[in-house]
């Protein structure tokens, strides 16, 4: 009995070491230690065996059972491993390859400056409001202290629809409408980006290009005053062009402020040691700004005792030459997908 | 305005170089274009020709020995004026003249060459300031001229000058007195005195000549006669301001009207007196009423151009150009000058129309008529000592204007809380002297008498503006307000549209709003009344857009052009319109695809019909519109667009947009577009985002492929599969779409996925198979459909 297990178990060890195949293997994990299998089989036959020789040969029988179990889980995995072995082999493939492009589309550059403005106005308590674009000529200049006959509103420069409908030629538009809706007793704080038209059209000079104007206002006693511009204008150069820029407060002449500033940067080219862009002046012109005029704040609605504040605008399209390095204004406007395509990521902080 | 140095210096002392002085103008708000020398030469020295020989080789040169005083020059000249004892202007080797010319060591056919003897036009004036003999040859220097000095200077001509852009307000610096003003304020010096003395002749004026003004734009006119002038060239510093200042010298009288124009801001006119009535009426012009003015040129008037006129007829356009008739000539003995204010409006009017002239941009800025009265007596005191004039007594006069100094008074408080400073009063007192305005202190305040030359100063804001200009901002510390805290807000719902577009890969663009009056009405059935601009830049841009389409099209018909075959864009906008008495504009978001969408080797795309229909989707539904949005065939639909492939776009069963292909007619490529009016689309409800719970009970799924005619639509199948289905029916979604000849030309398959679910229990298979039999019975019936096994 005994060596019959023994060679039985040897057999199996040489059939299972020999095995190629998965499904050969199951065969002989069925042929040995199946329901029907040998080692099953041994264990019914012993009944025949005397008593004394029962647990000897019992034990055998189950030392010889677990070592072909051993055995067949060893080559089971040996067949696995093998298979995923294959299974990569067969789906290796050419990572250089170029990507299946996932499509991704890009902001204009115009409103990606837009965009970073607001996000800064807002982050210092600015409400950003829009106005419209198809503006009356009472919003555009009337009510900024421009009356008619004034010669900064001369009929060339603007594009009219009818003697009052026109399309608006500075954002400021919005300032009046912000004061109606303020309704002369609550404080401002309102940005104003979009689109502004001028009836001209050269080099440097688009037809259709973008404003952002701000306004802010509270009581007097809250003293919004001219430092406080130039230190809001400050922010706003170092944080949107270079932190390292001066400001040089100009006076100058707006009907709708007085003291009146043009707000020029150190020349973000040179550096503000002279060159082309900078006219070898060191500077650029940057911003319009100035305390709202007393006129401004009676005809929409404040009582210019009572009240005051400041008032700001800026082009945006140079910003956006100046910061993206866009050497000509018209390829703003031209759309070639070519320059829409290399603005496709995220700005760095 | 063009800042003679040399004349300014008349009233102020200036001791900064010009640069300068150019930069702290600028600093109080007096931008300049440029500063430089009036005559830009270097190394240029007088010179004596000692001998003047003929070039054996030239017709026309001469081979000339300079004296130039530390050496005799061998110099070739080939100017037909230049002889022996000729004291001459020499650029000597090394000098640099206008127009880049660098004076080398030459020879000229054989000739040494050490220098070059020079004319009035090789040191840079402009032409109009030249004389038929400084065009023709070198310049001839008079005997008194040194040897070895500087021919600049001996000329007059070593003036700097400052082109400044003066801002709109400012008229009063546009006199050589006003910049004196502002120069003596920024450098705290005194402005001097104008002679304005003279000897008045003779029986007055008024017994023969006398005005009549019969309109209220002419406010004050003044008139006095001179009499016995002798005309001749002007000395030459009057000449060489003129020329400073961008004048062109004519003759003595004519130069000292511009002169005194120059210094006091004030334009006057001169008329020869014989050629003139005695009276000077002003009024209006008649319609269609012709003057010939100065430059000999025929002007037709109209009843907004204020003129002077004799009993019959106008010889003047008042405060733009005199007229021919009465023009001061060579022969002219007696003068009768004009010193006037007309409104600056009418001015501005009839100058844009017909003429700008320099009396026309300063009448247009303002007139200080205290500068009326000194222009006309500075004007006599010039005749009187440069053209041997004899001024006769009195003066005709009408006046009425105010001359008195305004008064402000305003708080030193004030003026500090406006600009965020804590300036003393003494330094605010300071800066009003400065200026030359006169004060008088109170406690808190301070009053300020401000001269009438400062047309622009009348309210206390403008006074803290001076402060601010003078003090200098740079000397204000720049802060932050104090405010109280809030949040700041912005248009989200507009960023979150672009940038779900972006991330859908669409390049946005930006696209000019004015287009064509032919296209304003295309890609759209909407009604509506286009918004052509009443003076366009050019036609092609003469109204604005109704729909973006057009702007897109002309994007993606330039970058066809630019053989750019794959084109995704999008734009949000304004769109304009006119509806009844309405004007109005809306926000709208418009999309053009063509070519392939997704690129690369492994998955090329091209652009058809569900694909922009996807971009549509994914906008709807990431705004909040799953389930509320349909595409419908439209009844009548914009001629541009394709018959087959295009669909109205309703949210709420409200149309808000268009999507479609273009018409082959339209275009050859696939275009597809669609066009949402967002501002309308922002106006149907959303509701809220909300959790809704996951079902515990498990769906079962069944397919099925329905074959119906082609004009069967998906939405129609889905809508009898939805009725039979019931609440159980959860979901349906085709996964499938086949066309061939074996089903037949005229039908299409499509395969559906059902899904059924009960969310309070389990369902079982015999409930779903009943289901789906009633499904196929209803489709096979009502959309005689047959189903394929």
């Amino acid at each position: 009995m005994k060596e019959k297990i023994e060679q039985m178990c040897n057999q199996a060890k040489e059939k299972i070491a020999e095995v190629k195949k998965s499904n050969e293997l199951q065969e002989l994990k069925i042929k040995y230690l199946g329901k029907k299998g040998e080692i099953t089989s041994i264990l019914r036959g012993m009944s025949e065996l005397k008593p004394e020789e029962r647990p000897a040969i019992g034990s055998l029988v189950n030392k010889v059972r677990d070592k072909l179990e051993e055995l067949i889980k060893e080559k089971e995995n040996e067949f696995k491993q093998k298979e995923i072995q294959e299974k990569l082999e067969k789906e290796k493939i050419d990572i250089t390859l170029p990507s299946t492009k996932i499509k991704r589309g890009s902001k204009h550059p115009i409103n990606r400056i837009i965009e970073e403005i607001e996000d800064l106005f807002v982050s210092m308590g600015y409400d950003v409001v829009a106005g419209p674009e198809l503006e009356t000529d009472e919003f555009c200049f009337e009510r900024l202290n421009l009356p008619k006959g004034h010669p900064a509103r001369d009929m060339q420069d603007s594009f009219y629809i009818t003697n009052e409908y026109l399309l608006r030629t500075q954002t400021s538009a919005v300032q009046a409408r912000t004061m109606l809706a303020k309704k002369g007793i609550e404080p401002i704080r309102m940005l104003c980006t979009g689109k502004t038209y001028r009836r001209e059209d050269d080099a440097t000079h688009s037809h259709q290009f973008n404003q952002v104007e701000g306004l802010v206002i509270d009581k007097k006693e809250n003293n919004v005053s001219l430092a406080d511009l130039k230190g809001t204008l400050e922010v706003f150069v170092r944080k949107l062009i270079g932190d390292n820029l001066d400001l040089r407060f100009r006076p100058s002449y707006f009907p709708f402020t007085e003291p009146s500033y043009e707000v020029d940067v150190t020349c973000f080219k040179c550096g503000g040691k002279g060159c082309a862009l900078c006219k070898k002046t060191g500077w650029i012109e940057v911003l319009g700004a100035g305390i709202v005029h007393p006129n401004v704040l009676k005809i929409n609605g404040y009582n210019p005792e009572e009240y005051g504040g400041f008032a700001f605008g800026t082009g945006i399209d140079r910003l956006a030459m100046f910061k993206y390095a866009i050497p000509d204004m018209r390829y703003l406007y031209a759309n070639d997908v070519r320059f829409l395509n290399q603005f496709d990521r995220r700005d760095i902080d | 305005m063009k800042l003679s140095k040399n004349f300014v210096k008349d009233y102020v002392d200036i001791d900064v170089d010009l640069k300068t002085l150019a930069e702290d103008m600028t600093r109080v708000g007096n931008e300049y274009d440029s500063a430089e020398k009036l005559i830009n030469a270097t190394n240029l020295v007088i010179g004596k020709v000692i001998e003047c020989k003929e070039h054996l080789d030239s017709d026309h040169l001469h081979v000339c020995k300079v004296d130039v005083g530390n050496e005799v020059l061998n110099i070739v000249c080939g100017a037909p004026n230049v002889r022996e004892n000729l004291k001459v202007i020499v650029a000597l080797v090394g000098a640099e003249l206008p127009g880049n010319v660098k004076i080398k060591k030459g020879e000229i056919r054989g000739q040494e060459s050490n220098g070059m003897i020079c004319s009035i036009a090789e040191l840079g004036l402009e032409s109009k300031f030249l004389k038929e003999e400084d065009k023709a040859g070198i310049c001839e220097l008079g005997e008194d001229a040194i040897v070895g000095e500087d021919p600049i200077k001996y000329l007059g001509l070593d003036d700097e000058v400052i082109d400044f852009e003066l801002t709109a307000n400012r008229g009063d610096l546009l006199s050589i007195l006003g910049m004196a003003y502002e120069i003596g304020a920024i450098y705290n010096k005194q402005v001097k005195e104008i002679d304005l003395s003279y000897k008045e002749n003779g029986k007055d004026i008024n017994d023969e000549f006398n005005i009549d003004i019969q309109t209220d734009n002419c406010s004050l006119f003044l008139a006095k006669k001179v009499e016995n002038l002798e005309i001749k060239e002007s000395p030459t510093f009057i000449k060489n301001r003129l020329i400073a200042s961008g004048i062109r010298p004519i003759n003595n009288v004519v130069d000292i009207s511009n002169y005194v124009m120059l210094e006091t801001g004030q334009p006057l006119h001169f008329y020869d007196a014989d050629r003139l009535g005695n009276k000077l009426i002003v009024r209006m012009a008649h319609n269609n009423e012709k003057l010939t003015t100065l430059d000999n040129i025929e002007r037709e008037l109209d009843e907004n151009d204020i003129v002077i006129a004799d009993a019959e007829k106008p010889i003047g356009l008042a405060g733009v150009m005199g007229g021919l008739t009465t023009e001061v000539e060579n022969d002219t003995k007696n003068i009768i000058i004009e010193s006037a204010k007309f409104d600056s409006v009418k001015v501005r009017k009839t100058s844009k129309k017909i003429l700008r002239s320099e009396a026309s941009n300063r009448f247009e800025k303002g007139i200080d008529p205290n500068r009326t009265y000194m222009a006309i007596k500075r004007a006599c005191n010039l005749l009187e000592k440069y053209a041997k004039g004899t001024v006769k007594t009195g003066i005709v006069a009408y006046d009425k204007t105010d001359k008195n100094p305004k008064n402000i008074e305003i708080e030193f408080k004030n003026i500090n809380d406006v600009l965020g400073t804590s300036i003393s009063n003494e330094e605010i007192i300071d800066v009003f002297k400065r200026l030359g305005f006169k004060t008088q202190e109170k406690e808190k305040s301070v009053v300020v008498e401000v001269p009438t030359r400062r047309l622009d100063i009348s309210i206390k804001e403008d006074l803290i503006e001076e402060v601010s200009r003078i003090y200098g901002v740079d000397n204000i510390q720049g802060k932050l307000p104090k405010v109280e805290m809030k949040r700041g807000s912005y248009n989200k719902v507009e960023r979150d549209i672009r940038n779900r577009m972006i991330a859908l890969g669409l390049n946005e663009t930006l696209t000019y709003v004015l287009i064509n009056e032919a296209e304003s009405h295309k890609y759209t059935k909407d009604d509506f009344e286009e918004l052509r601009l009443l003076d366009p830049l050019t036609e092609e841009r003469n109204t604005l857009r109704y729909s973006l389409i057009p702007s897109l099209m002309k994007t993606y018909e330039y970058n066809k052009a630019r053989n750019i075959q794959d084109i995704s864009i999008f734009e949000l906008g304004k769109g304009f319109y006119k509806k009844g008495e309405e004007y109005g504009e809306n926000l709208k978001l418009c999309c053009l695809m063509t070519g392939e969408y997704n690129i690369g080797i492994h998955n090329r795309k091209k652009v058809d019909f569900y694909i922009i229909k996807g971009i549509v989707e994914e906008v709807l539904n990431y705004l909040g519109y799953e389930n509320r949005y349909s595409f419908i065939k439209p009844k009548s639909m914009p001629e541009e667009f394709h018959t087959g492939q295009t669909a109205e776009i309703s949210v709420n069963n409200d149309i808000v947009g268009i999507i479609g292909k273009l018409h082959p007619e339209v275009v050859k490529d696939d275009v597809y577009i669609f066009e949402i009016n967002i501002d309308k689309l922002l106006t149907k409800k959303v509701g809220k985002m909300k959790y809704k719970e996951i079902s515990k009970f498990p769906s079962i799924k069944k397919d099925l492929s329905v074959i119906v005619d082609k004009d069967v639509t998906c939405e129609q199948i889905q809508k009898v599969m939805k009725n039979s289905g019931g609440s159980l029916l959860v979901n349906i979604e085709a996964f499938d779409l086949y066309q061939d000849k074996i089903i037949g030309q005229n039908k299409k398959s499509i395969t559906y996925s059902l899904e059924f679910r009960d969310d309070k229990r389990t369902l079982v298979d015999e409930e779903v198979n009943e289901k789906m039999n009633n499904i196929i019975q209803d489709v096979e019936k009502k959309l005689n459909a047959e189903i394929r096994k």
